[in-house]
């Protein structure tokens, strides 16, 4: 492997780390409040890149635009998952995953009817790129999803961390009858939980819409990978997720790049199942939730 | 249980034979395309019933559809790679899928409820990746899959020759197979095996604490379904002619979950009350109406609409509609005797 093939590889394994750790971060958080494992998430992902398909290469709307629009269309999507099935479900786990099961096969064939089972070209936002001085590659396009990234997440710790609603969202994850003996409302705060968590979704999805061709099914292999970056990483850790997102991207890329994406996969998948043997809290996890 | 009284046993005889000469016609009441559908659907109750045996000790696993491609996939490789006569290849394909099942049993079962979910996915999709992979192309056809197997042999018998390849015919063995592996999948079911599973289910630590080893009877579901499930696989690959990793993947267990789920599983005729009417509604309804592009949408309707409003499956309406009738019955009895002996009903 020469430096240069090193360096390009960083750079597109940051690129993926990026999307990655938006997409597991707000399963994360989903779990960790609402307790439920979202299925539909990978779905929610394809809706945001669907709504660029539609907004930007479609009716022509600025790109950032068009994310923007996304971002909110995909955080009402959560709402609308979190009143109908998650909050009639809250006694029960298990059925908030099926029942995100059974939206994820809706939500995959409204695209389907909408837009056909085809793959959807979206031009490039910007043909702009840096090229570094040995010839290592970056397009503006990929940065974006960095920059955003990086935004969105730092945006979200401080607000976790800062706000009121951040501690009460905390609190709700650590206990919930707790939070609520405390009068922080439940149901407030699993809405904020869903919109967020989608809207992260959704945002990662609209972004990298013109660099992956979208398609009903792209949610698929997404939200394999988020179960991997948040069983290795340990359900209900935030920091986890970023971490293990971005220890993915690179395991993951550098596979891909030296061998091929198939074994890449299998070594994922066995990561996986690897540390749900020896640790199912996971690396970062505290304890063990029930 | 209601006891199996001269008069009961006399009327489940009754049952089953009637059941029986309706399943014998039915096919000839159907026209081609539903009978190929009857034979898929006779194979998928085999599968949906293995999957429930796996649910009594409480374990949802992602991984049935994928174990039910590995019975497909080798029996499919025996009898085409080997030259093994077919039904010695199905036997043989359910057993490699009870050994992988058996093999996996001891990282996954490590884990419950939740995390055996996700590990059981993640099995799932390791093994799909390992009939995809270029590498393995040589033996298992990549994305393509394996194609030419061998069809079940004709039967010659006196002058009498079957030929499987008509769906009628490829029903009825189907049929025997799929009535023979229900009629041992409930013996279990209701067997000490069986009622070890439940209590491993609803009370772990006190089934351990009288001495029960839980993972060896988790073990023994999870393999034992895999056998069936495999069964499935096999009796789906000689008849379809063709298998690729596609036909097995999330999707197709979301399926199996859906029929479970829609059913019930808190009786051994709610799975296959789930696939039945389903399989109904899909063929009957979908096809009139002409949205094959909306079977997802629907299945997952039904899927949120079932786990909200009837939790317990349909199998929970069985009673309701018989109390409702044997109610009926009775209000009629008594007001008949009410009128007899002017005597007001209780």
């Amino acid at each position: 492997m020469t430096v240069e093939l090193f360096l390009q590889t960083v750079v597109n394994a940051s690129y993926a780390a990026s999307y990655m750790a938006l997409i597991a971060v707000g399963l994360v958080l989903i779990f960790g409040v609402m307790g439920v494992i979202n299925f539909a998430h990978g779905e929610l992902y394809m809706a945001g890149a669907y709504a660029v398909v539609a907004l930007y290469a479609g009716a022509g709307f600025p790109f950032f635009a068009a994310v923007a629009i996304g971002l909110v269309f995909v955080g009402l999507l959560g709402l609308l998952m979190e009143y109908g099935l998650f909050r009639p479900l809250r006694e029960n786990p298990l059925g908030g995953l099926i029942a995100s099961i059974g939206f994820l096969l809706i939500l995959q064939t409204i695209a389907v009817l909408g837009f056909g089972v085809r793959m959807k070209n979206v031009p490039p936002s910007t043909q702009e790129k840096i090229v570094f001085e040995n010839g290592v590659v970056l397009t503006y396009q990929r940065l974006y999803v960095i920059v955003v990234a990086i935004v969105l997440l730092s945006a979200l710790w401080l607000f976790l961390r800062k706000t009121k609603f951040g501690w009460a969202l905390r609190a709700c994850a650590q206990d919930r009858e707790a939070a609520a003996l405390q009068g922080i409302s439940i149901n407030q705060t699993a809405r904020l939980a869903m919109f967020i968590g989608a809207a992260l979704a959704g945002v990662a999805g609209a972004l990298t819409a013109p660099l992956v061709s979208p398609t009903p099914f792209m949610g698929h292999t997404v939200i394999i990978t988020a179960f991997i970056i948040i069983i290795v990483g340990g359900i209900g850790s935030l920091e986890g997720a970023v971490l293990v997102a971005i220890l993915y991207a690179f395991v993951n890329t550098f596979v891909t790049t030296i061998y091929d994406g198939t074994i890449a996969n299998i070594v994922g998948l066995l990561l996986m199942l690897a540390v749900l043997i020896v640790k199912p809290t996971g690396l970062f996890g505290a304890k063990e939730r029930a | 249980m209601p006891e199996r009284t001269a008069r009961n046993g006399l009327g489940w005889a009754l049952g089953s034979i009637l059941l029986l000469a309706a399943l014998i016609a039915l096919p000839h009441l159907l026209s081609h395309s539903q009978q190929e559908i009857l034979v898929l659907l006779t194979i998928n109750v085999l599968l949906v019933s293995s999957y429930r045996l796996l649910t009594l000790t409480g374990e949802w696993s992602l991984a049935h559809a994928v174990i039910m491609g590995i019975g497909a996939y080798a029996s499919a490789l025996i009898s085409k790679q080997l030259g093994l006569p077919v039904p010695v290849s199905m036997l043989l394909g359910a057993s490699t899928a009870a050994l992988l099942a058996f093999l996996l049993s001891f990282p996954l079962l490590r884990m419950k409820g939740f995390y055996f979910l996700i590990g059981s996915f993640a099995a799932g999709e390791i093994i799909r990746l390992v009939w995809k992979w270029s590498e393995m192309t040589w033996l298992f056809g990549g994305p393509k899959g394996i194609k030419l197997i061998p069809p079940f042999p004709d039967i010659e018998l006196l002058s009498l020759s079957v030929d499987f390849y008509d769906p009628v015919n490829y029903y009825y063995l189907c049929l025997i197979v799929v009535t023979l592996s229900l009629f041992i999948l409930y013996r279990i079911e209701r067997s000490r095996i069986g009622l070890t599973f439940h209590a491993i289910h609803w009370q772990d630590k006190l089934a351990q604490s009288v001495g029960v080893n839980t993972f060896r009877y988790r073990m023994l579901a999870f393999v034992i379904s895999a056998f069936f499930a495999g069964l499935a696989g096999a009796l789906y690959a000689h008849y379809v002619g063709t298998v690729n990793p596609n036909r097995f993947s999330v999707e197709d267990m979301v399926y199996v979950l859906i029929w479970a789920i829609v059913g019930g599983t808190a009786t051994f005729y709610g799975p296959i009350l789930g696939v039945i009417a389903l399989t109904v509604l899909n063929e009957v309804v979908l096809r009139a109406l002409d949205i094959d592009q909306m079977r997802p949408m629907l299945y997952g309707a039904i899927l949120i609409v079932s786990i909200l409003f009837l939790p317990k499956g349909l199998e929970s309406l069985v009673p309701k509609i018989k109390g409702w009738l044997a109610g009926r019955r009775d209000r009629r009895v008594v007001a008949k005797r009410g009128a007899k002996t002017e005597q007001p009903a209780q």
